[in-house]
């Protein structure tokens, strides 16, 4: 077997020279007679982040961070040619990280199919024709795993297959869900592009076990790459008999094909995507009917999130049982989250549930960016979950604890916020988020979302009034009651919970009209501090507006009506003069 | 001249049409036309860079589609655009992290200095505004992309910087077909 190394796309070693790093790695390599041992293959996503350049080199399995041009020479010769570790630029992993779906991710060649099956790929799949050879038998290691919806709701996976594994019709649908909309999670797009394979194996044991003949997968059209390794993925898994007419020999027959999202929040909700994939505008329906009986070209569908299905394969490998040893009482396995904000580690952990919020942030994530600021709360769910105040970082992550608090485990979506962090501007921007993305079929969300952002700007703009808070609550209890579908249902799930544990901030900006985090411009004032000016007056010269007037002589004062708070000043004084207050 | 250069444009776009036209020629054998018109918007965005109201009707034509469905499914879906691209589409990304990093300052350097809005294309061709939900480069927010190119850890002070590399690229390029 050759070398392989794997790199992941660094966008910061681009833009600083223009220097393309795998050509630079590919002509190094033919210069040092390596090309015939070792192939580049870029990757989206090996676990390690903000440490520059990283790459592993497979099958020694060394991962290397904030790699320089000048490393690679060193690389190719002690590594890939002598297969020495080099250890200055050897990179720890972090411990207590579990990883099962993203088990693969950077550790296998995502193009190779035989690199998948070395690695234990398509043994489940196996297991589930040759020697379960039963759909209800399938449907019963599901069962034992208590695995649950990653796409959000968290609702039984076997459940959903067993009412369509019991529906008697000519044609049945599995649908995969990569569309992927959470403004804040990319998860999905990791697996998609970093172990298509398990995907795809996935699909074809849901197919077999809910009696589909064809699948599809929607994925967003805004992933090139996932599409581009979904494509080779299914193209491989065709030539060797594990996809098409008589799937290793077992008499199950299973097609697949690829469906191109286009860009809609609400198409990742269950029948808005059926309307897409049908070729119609992604609204969506009432239910019941649910797609599990009715669903695609109204034939029974189900419809399941990439992290559920790229678990399938090793539930299957490994027995269901196997699963259920790992979480919590009712929550079982792991959950990949993309955590960012004020955290030192951005990117994405996959730990098991039942972890607690703390160990997250303080462990695996390596704490707060700035440790020198407080942590005020961590947003859980996306746009249709909330906040959970540091008072409550012990509670162990699970669907039914994160319920309790107000929030949900959503996608994986995973927001730190410190103190700097103004709550009202978080809920604006999320309930920003929803009102665009309204489908607009139904009123409660088209124009309850959008009387609440109203309310929100007026509140943060320094206009609120104490009786506006009873109104945000009341719109939203509307919501959450009548509308359609759950976007609509949930869009308000931020503006609450920040309310019920941040009530006093929204109060600042109403009755003292300041905004405690220093955020919400309109309810700030910047100010020329006389004791640090050093009257250079570049501040003047980068005033947009010409707010900032006087002489070198008297200084220079700010005019507060024509200040359009845009900030330039702070940051151009060299003395750190102008202050927000 | 109107008409000349409208000629060799012609020549063009029937070449296009024949290439959507094969595309539509291929689906046929796996879907239906309502199930394929997703797919064959995809192809005429990729064909034309936008969704011409010519194209449009082609596609209605072939698909025994009416023209106001698909010009429902063109407005209804983000991706899809009715106008045509400008040469640089700068994206800012909105994703959570970049918003929590203070990306909705870059946002509003970018406005002010293209003097646009967002969906808007400055009137030289040059740049285009809009904005995106995450890249997926959290970790670096707040992240901006101009056409293929990222920029990680953006902050207002960096946009003119930028902004000019690709004037300069443009200029240069000028010079060069002169
Ligand atoms: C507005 C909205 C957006 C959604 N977006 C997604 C999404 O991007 N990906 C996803 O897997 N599920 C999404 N869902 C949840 C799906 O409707 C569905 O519950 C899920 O795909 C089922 O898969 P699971 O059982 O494996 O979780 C969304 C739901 C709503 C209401
Ligand atoms: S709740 Fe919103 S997104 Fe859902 S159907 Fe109604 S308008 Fe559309
Ligand atoms: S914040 Fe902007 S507008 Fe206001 S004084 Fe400073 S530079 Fe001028
Ligand atoms: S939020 Fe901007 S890259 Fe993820």
């Amino acid at each position: 077997m050759p070398h392989k190394i794997i790199l992941v796309k660094d966008t910061g070693a681009v833009e600083n020279k223009g220097v393309d790093f795998n050509t630079m790695l590919a002509n190094q390599l033919r210069d040092s007679g390596a090309a015939e041992k070792a192939s580049i293959v870029p990757v989206a996503d090996i676990g390690v982040y903000d440490k520059g350049l990283v790459l592993r080199i497979l099958p020694d399995n060394v991962t290397y961070s904030n790699v320089r041009e000048a490393d690679i020479k060193k690389i190719i010769e002690q590594t890939v040619l002598a297969g020495k570790i080099i250890e200055e630029l050897s990179h720890d992993g972090r411990d207590k990280q579990l990883r099962i779906v993203l088990k693969n991710c950077g550790l296998v060649d995502p193009d190779s199919i035989d690199d998948y099956i070395r690695a234990g790929g398509y043994q489940g799949l196996r297991k589930a024709l040759l020697e379960l050879k039963s759909q209800d038998k399938v449907i019963e290691e599901l069962k034992k795993s208590g695995l649950r919806g990653r796409g959000g709701a968290g609702f039984p996976t076997w459940m959903k297959w067993s009412t369509a594994k019991n529906q008697k019709t000519d044609q049945k649908y599995m649908i995969c869900n990569g569309d992927e909309g959470d403004p804040g999670a990319y998860m999905d797009r990791s697996v998609l592009e970093g172990d298509p394979h398990a995907v795809v194996e996935g699909m074809i044991i849901a197919g077999y076990a809910i009696g589909a003949s064809k699948g599809y997968l929607y994925i967003r059209a805004e992933y090139p790459l996932a599409v581009k390794r979904i494509e080779k993925a299914l193209e491989d898994a065709r030539e060797y008999g594990l996809l098409g007419e008589n799937i290793l020999e077992s008499g199950f027959t299973y097609e697949m094909e690829i469906r191109l999202g286009a860009g809609a929040f609400v198409c990742g909700e269950e029948t808005a995507l059926i309307a897409s994939v049908e070729g119609k505008r992604g609204t969506p329906k009432p239910r019941p009917p649910f797609p599990a009986v009715k669903g695609l070209w109204d034939k029974p569908s189900i419809i399941n999130n990439v992290e559920t299905l790229a678990a399938v394969p090793q539930i299957l490998s490994n027995g269901g049982d196997w699963l259920a040893k790992i979480g919590t009482a009712t929550s079982k396995g792991t959950k990949v989250f993309a955590i960012t904000g004020k955290i030192k580690n951005s990117g994405l952990v996959e730990v098991p549930m039942g972890i607690t919020l703390r160990e997250i942030v303080f462990e695996v994530a390596g704490g707060l960016l700035n440790p020198e600021k407080k942590i005020k709360a961590v947003q859980t769910g996306g746009p249709s979950g909330g906040v959970i105040p540091k008072d409550f970082l012990d509670t162990p992550v699970d669907y039914e604890n994160l319920g309790k608090l107000g929030s949900i485990m959503g996608s994986g979506g995973m927001i730190v916020i410190d103190e700097t962090d103004c709550m009202v501007d978080l809920a604006k921007f999320y309930l920003g988020f929803c009102v665009d993305e309204s489908c607009g079929k139904c009123a409660p969300c088209r124009i309850g979302g959008y009387q609440m952002l109203q309310l929100l700007n007026k509140i943060s703009n320094g206009e609120g009034e104490l009786a506006d808070l009873d109104k945000l609550k009341r719109i939203a209890y509307a919501m959450q009651k009548a509308s359609l579908c759950g976007l609509g249902q949930t869009a308000a799930n931020p503006v609450l919970s920040t309310l019920k544990y941040f009530e006093d901030e929204y109060k600042a900006h109403i009755v003292n009209k300041k905004c405690p985090a220093g955020k919400c411009k309109y309810l700030l004032m910047y100010k020329i501090g006389e004791d640090k000016c050093k009257r250079c007056g570049v501040c003047v010269k980068n005033c947009p507006t010409q707010a900032i007037s006087g002489n070198r002589e008297k200084g220079f004062t700010i005019d507060q009506v024509k200040c359009i708070k845009c900030g330039n000043c702070t940051e151009v004084c060299k003395f750190e003069a102008v202050a927000k207050e | 001249m109107a008409v000349k250069s409208l000629e060799i444009k012609d020549k063009e776009v029937r070449e296009k049409f024949k290439e959507i036209e094969r595309f539509i020629g291929s689906e046929h054998k796996l879907n239906d036309n309502q199930g394929m018109l997703m797919g064959v918007l995809h192809k005429t965005q990729e064909v034309f860079g936008y969704l011409p109201a010519e194209a449009m009707d082609l596609v209605s034509d072939r698909l025994g589609i009416p023209t106001a469905h698909i010009y429902g499914m063109a407005t209804f879906y983000n991706y899809f655009t009715l106008k045509p691209r400008a040469k640089y589409q700068v994206f800012m990304c909105k994703g959570t992290a970049c918003y929590v990093a203070g990306g909705g300052r870059v946002l509003e350097k970018l406005q002010e200095t293209l003097k646009i809005g967002l969906g808007e294309v400055t009137p030289d061709k040059m740049f285009g505004l809009n904005i995106t939900r995450c890249l997926g480069c959290c970790g670096l927010s707040p992240v901006m992309q101009v056409n293929e190119d990222i920029y990680v850890r953006m902050g207002p002070e960096k946009v003119n910087a930028i902004l000019d590399k690709y004037r300069k690229k443009e200029t240069k390029k000028r010079k060069v077909s002169k």
